[in-house]
Parts: C-alpha cells; sequence; structure tokens
C-alpha cells in the first residue's frame, strides 16, 4: 500500500493550493514527481491509483499523462539512471562515442539495467544544455562536457556512494 | 562590446540572491510601474519597445498583450514559457540559472500589466535543480514585499508558482503547455480560440518566453523608446543566442542586433571560430527547426550582402536561400560533419516528440526517421530522397500545431541545399560509412539553390 507521509501530504496540499479552486488536476504533474521521488523512482499501477484519489480524478486521467511525459518511469529503473543526451549538438560533439563506451563498460543496451539494479542507460532527446555537450542528467543534475574518463569517474563515484549506503 | 541589457549583471558576485540584486539596483521596475504608472501604459512601452516574442516565432509582445480579453469577474493569467527544448537552445536556462531575479521582477511588472494575480512559470522537467533556484527567488520577493499581497503598498496582488513539466518538447507549444498546465497530455488546441481569449482553465490567458518577459524590465526602466534605438529596424533591443556545435567557445551572448553573422561565428568575444582550423561547411542558426544553410549563405546572403544576426537579415531570401532567427540556437558544423547524419538526428528527435495527434506529424516523422536512417547506413536509393521531399512537403501547414512544420523545415532545407550528399549516400553507400562527403562547393563564394 503507497502512501504519502505527513510531511509529503503537506506537500501534496500545499500544491494542490497553488492553482485555482476545483482544477486540483492541474497539480497532476507535481504529484507525480513526487510520487516518483517518493515510491522507489518509478510509478507503480498502485502508485498512480493512489495519485487518483488523492486529486478526485480517474486512474486512467493519471494512466494517460504518466505514459505521454518521457520523465515518468512506469518500470522499475535502476538506482542510478544515465539519461545521456543524443540529439543533433551533442551528437555533433560525440555523443554517441559516449553512449557507446557506458554501454560497453556497463555491460548493458539502451533501455536496460545492470544485473545488480545499480545503473540504467536511457538515451534522451534534447536536454537544453549543447554548449556544454556531450552530457547526461543523473538524478536531479546535469553532468556536463562527458568524456571517457569522466564517464568513469561518474561511474567510480555512484558505485562508492551505494556502497558506502549498504 | 555590444550593450547589454539583461546578462549585464549576471555574473556580479552573488547576484542570485536578492540583497545583492536589489542593491545593483534591481526591482526597480516594479517600482516604477506599480507606482506611476497603469497597466494600460507598460502595455504601450512594450508595444513601443518593439519588443518580438524571444521563443521562436518572433511576434510583438506588445501587441499580444493587447489581445488579452478582459470579460467582468474573470481571472486572467501570465505563463511563463520556460520549457526550452528547442535542440540548440539554453538560453533560458542560462539567464534563470545566474540572474533569477531578473525573470521575477519581469514576471511582476508584467503580471500587472495583464492583470493577472496568479501567474505560472511551466519549467521543463528536466531543469529540475532550475526550480529550486526560481523557488527561492519567489520566496525572497515575498518576503521583501514584492509578491503577495498588497505589493509595495499599491493594492496589488500577485502570486508567482513553479510548475515542472516531465519531458515534452511539444510542451513549448502555448496551447499544448496550457493542457500541460491543467494537467493532462500536452496535445495542443485547435486555434481559434487563442488563449487570449480562452487560455488556462478557460480565462484569458498570456504565453510568453522567459527571455521576452525577463526584456520588460529594461523596456521600463529605459521606456520603450530607447529601448527600440537599440539593434536595427524590427529587430530591437538585444537577443540571447546560445552557441553550439563546432565553435570553440560554446555558450550563451547577449547580442545587439546589428552584428554580422561572420563576426558572431569568428571573432574572440563571441563563438571564437572553428576548433582545429577546420572550415564551415553548415550552420542552423535559430533552433533545430530553421532552415540549415551552407556555408556561402551563412555568412552572406543570395544577392552577395553582409548578413547580420537579426530577424530580417537571417530570414533574408525566404526559405529557398535564408533561414529564420527563430530561438536563437546557433548550431554551427565543421568540414567534417555529415548532413544526412545530423538530419537524420534531428528526425529522430521530431519523431520522438511529435505528440500523435494529427496524422501527418505522426505517421510523416517516423517515416523521415527511417527514410534517414536508411540512408545513412547506406541501405537507401535515390528515390528515397524524393519520397522525403514529398513527405515533408505533405506535413508542412498540415496539422494542428508548428511542429508538424518543424520537422519538415530542417529536412526541406538539407535536401534543399546538400542534395548531392544525399545523392552520394546513395551511390557511394560503402564509402560513405567510413568518410565524409566534405565540403564541396558549399563554402564557395555564391551558390544559390534554385529549389
Amino acid at each position: 500500500m503507497v502512501q504519502f507521509s505527513e510531511e509529503k501530504l503537506a506537500k501534496v496540499k500545499e500544491l494542490i493550493e497553488r492553482y485555482p479552486e476545483g482544477k486540483q488536476k492541474s497539480a497532476l504533474l507535481p504529484l507525480l514527481h513526487l510520487a516518483q521521488d517518493s515510491f522507489g523512482g518509478w510509478l507503480s499501477s498502485d502508485t498512480m491509483d493512489y495519485v487518483a484519489s488523492l486529486l478526485s480524478i480517474e486512474p486512467i486521467e493519471v494512466y494517460e499523462v504518466a505514459t505521454f511525459y518521457s520523465m515518468y518511469n512506469t518500470k522499475p529503473i535502476g538506482k542510478y539512471m544515465f539519461e545521456v543526451c543524443q540529439t543533433g549538438p551533442c551528437m555533433l560533439n560525440g555523443s554517441d562515442n559516449i553512449i557507446e563506451y557506458i554501454s560497453k563498460t556497463l555491460g548493458i543496451k539502451p533501455g536496460e539495467t545492470t544485473a545488480d539494479g545499480l545503473f540504467t542507460l536511457k538515451t534522451v532527446e534534447c536536454l537544453g544544455a549543447c554548449g556544454y555537450a556531450p552530457l547526461m542528467q543523473l538524478g536531479k543534475h546535469y553532468r556536463e562536457h562527458l568524456t571517457k574518463e569522466k564517464v568513469d569517474e561518474i561511474i567510480a563515484e555512484c558505485s562508492n556512494t551505494a556502497a558506502a549506503n549498504n | 562590446m555590444g550593450r547589454k541589457l539583461l546578462l549585464e549583471k549576471a555574473h556580479v558576485p552573488g547576484i542570485r540572491s536578492y540583497e545583492v540584486y536589489r542593491r545593483e539596483g534591481g526591482y526597480a521596475s516594479v517600482e516604477k510601474a506599480l507606482k506611476t504608472m497603469s497597466p494600460e501604459a507598460i502595455v504601450e512601452e512594450v508595444k513601443k519597445s518593439g519588443l518580438r516574442g524571444r521563443g521562436g516565432a518572433g511576434f510583438p509582445a506588445g501587441l499580444k498583450w493587447s489581445f488579452i480579453a478582459k470579460p467582468e469577474g474573470v481571472p486572467r493569467h501570465l505563463v511563463c514559457n520556460a520549457d526550452e527544448s528547442e535542440p540548440g537552445t539554453f538560453k533560458d536556462r542560462y539567464l534563470m540559472e545566474f540572474i533569477p531575479h531578473l525573470l521575477i521582477e519581469g514576471l511582476i511588472v508584467s503580471s500587472y500589466a495583464l492583470g493577472s494575480h496568479a501567474t505560472y512559470i511551466y519549467i521543463r522537467g528536466e531543469y529540475a535543480w532550475i526550480t529550486d533556484i526560481l523557488e527561492q527567488a519567489i520566496n525572497e520577493a515575498k518576503a521583501n514585499g514584492f509578491l503577495g499581497k498588497n505589493i509595495l503598498g499599491t493594492g496589488f496582488d500577485c502570486e508567482i508558482y513553479v510548475h515542472r513539466g516531465a519531458g515534452a518538447y511539444i510542451c513549448g507549444e502555448e496551447t499544448a503547455l496550457i493542457e500541460s498546465l491543467e494537467g493532462k497530455r500536452g496535445n495542443p488546441r485547435i486555434k481559434p480560440p487563442f488563449p487570449a481569449i480562452k487560455g488556462a482553465w478557460g480565462r484569458p490567458t498570456v504565453v510568453n518566453n522567459v527571455e521576452t518577459l525577463a526584456s520588460v524590465v529594461p523596456i521600463i526602466n529605459l521606456g520603450g523608446e530607447e529601448y527600440a534605438t537599440i539593434g536595427v529596424g524590427k529587430s530591437t533591443g538585444t537577443k540571447l543566442i546560445s552557441a553550439c556545435g563546432n565553435i570553440n567557445k560554446p555558450g550563451v551572448y547577449e547580442i545587439d542586433m546589428t552584428i554580422s553573422v561572420e563576426e558572431f561565428l569568428y571573432s574572440d568575444e563571441y563563438c571564437g571560430g572553428i576548433p582545429n582550423g577546420k572550415k564551415l561547411k553548415a550552420c542552423i542558426p535559430g533552433g533545430s527547426s530553421v532552415p540549415i544553410l551552407p556555408a556561402n549563405l551563412l555568412l552572406k546572403t543570395a544577392k552577395g550582402e553582409t548578413r547580420y544576426m537579426n530577424y530580417e537579415s537571417l530570414s533574408d531570401g525566404g526559405f529557398a536561400s535564408g533561414s529564420m532567427m527563430g530561438s536563437g540556437g546557433f548550431i554551427v558544423l565543421d568540414e567534417d560533419q555529415c548532413i544526412v547524419r545530423n538530419t537524420y538526428s534531428l528526425a529522430r528527435f521530431y519523431r520522438h516528440e511529435s505528440c500523435g495527434q494529427c496524422s501527418p506529424c505522426r505517421e510523416g516523422t517516423g517515416w523521415m526517421e527511417k527514410l534517414l536512417y536508411r540512408l545513412e547506413k547506406g541501405e537507401g536509393k535515390s528515390s528515397d530522397i524524393d519520397l522525403l521531399w514529398d513527405i515533408q512537403s505533405k506535413i508542412e501547414g498540415n496539422t494542428i500545431c508548428p511542429l508538424g512544420d518543424a520537422a519538415a523545415w530542417p529536412v526541406a532545407a538539407a535536401i534543399r541545399h546538400f542534395r548531392d550528399e544525399f545523392e552520394w549516400h546513395v551511390t557511394h553507400a560503402a564509402e560513405a560509412q567510413t568518410s565524409n562527403f566534405g565540403l564541396a562547393h558549399y563554402a564557395d563564394p555564391i551558390h544559390v539553390p534554385t529549389v
């Protein structure tokens, strides 16, 4: 059973109040972000049904939104997701080589997760940071000007953090 | 060194905080506007300034504001479009990240002009850390009496909320953005009714780009007439250009629109030229959806005149030999780049981002991606090039929103100017996998295509 903490429920209330009265559905995108961050980095159907109940809308209204936007994960992902931009300007600056290198280093193809559940590799379209290409999104932040050496460092950093937390 | 109106103070240490921003003269336009001007007078100043929408379409901002309906008893809304997603464009991020209070200041003045008491910033979901920066700036502005109830004792109430998207280029289109703000899929609406009549929650709504709204600050401080003296012709004020691709100094530059493309590309003040002594092959001067130009048509127009970094000059020659200012995303391709591969990459982007509502766009973008993939891999046929041309021509103008056009134009321009490179990928399929078509005649002084 998914359930927000009291603190997060207060945040839900604050988010809903940002929109006109009776238009609480407007808080759906922010609520899905909150839910994804709170419940393991992805949106299960239980999670989506729970969000629907918080907004007094039909579950289908949540499913159709969750599947439209690329940042909502409707399947479980690894602890660290490398979202590497592959569009035009990044491609001109060698993003294909970076994707290939990550793929080889981690032994996974784009869209896959490592067996230990630590890493997911995903290719994404334009992240809006073309001057700092090639780059990836990792959690809340961008990692820019990627090189093979930088990728190695990021993988080591994530592995070490995960090991330290275990 | 051109005049800077937006980024002049962006690198003052601590400018992200309210204290430093205020000490540097920030929020003066709010005091001037709310205490000494009527909302109508502000709209007039923005009209006089000649400010054109900085998101890509270049529509006069003051005129757009004047369209807002004012039915009795119905709230109105201003929505700031921070869904920056056009490949090659990263200027709004820069402004919001380095000098967030400038946007908040512009939003307060603009909200007052339009009568919006609840204003929303729709920011692309990936800019998660910038959401925090903006919310911090909003809280600081509120703590200092510039937001909330009875701002500066003038009786004007206004709140600003940040609404984070979740990864969808289409939400940069204003009606898709409104749908998304309402908690729905980003499917653009049929216009009319325009948002100025029926926008968010059926209420009159104005949607403007980040840079457009930030520009309201210097317009109020200087006065519309003085603002209009900067720049040239209908390209008034300053413009943020985000430069990327094969250049020495990628980044965001504020230009006054009198400099030439050549100066912008080669001078050390801006892009600093092309790395490793390579030659210029082509450039997409205004974000990925505007027509790509070969080197010879980028620096000079078809008539042989110098091309400048402004709305009129960049579009000189129409689509036959010109391009567009667009969103100011300046993408440079050096002699080692493959036009077919670049076009494929962009086609993949548009296929991914099509919302799927209109069949010409939904089906057409998929077909274009597949054909370009085939050509790029050396598996294409000569007739594929004609088929590509045919498909793009049937998408353009046949969709609810401009995404269809945005997907069609890059393909059309690539074939128009670089058809021989596409042909070469068919006739020299194996060679195309290991080597590059190179510059051919694209760097010749003048080559005017006939299409």
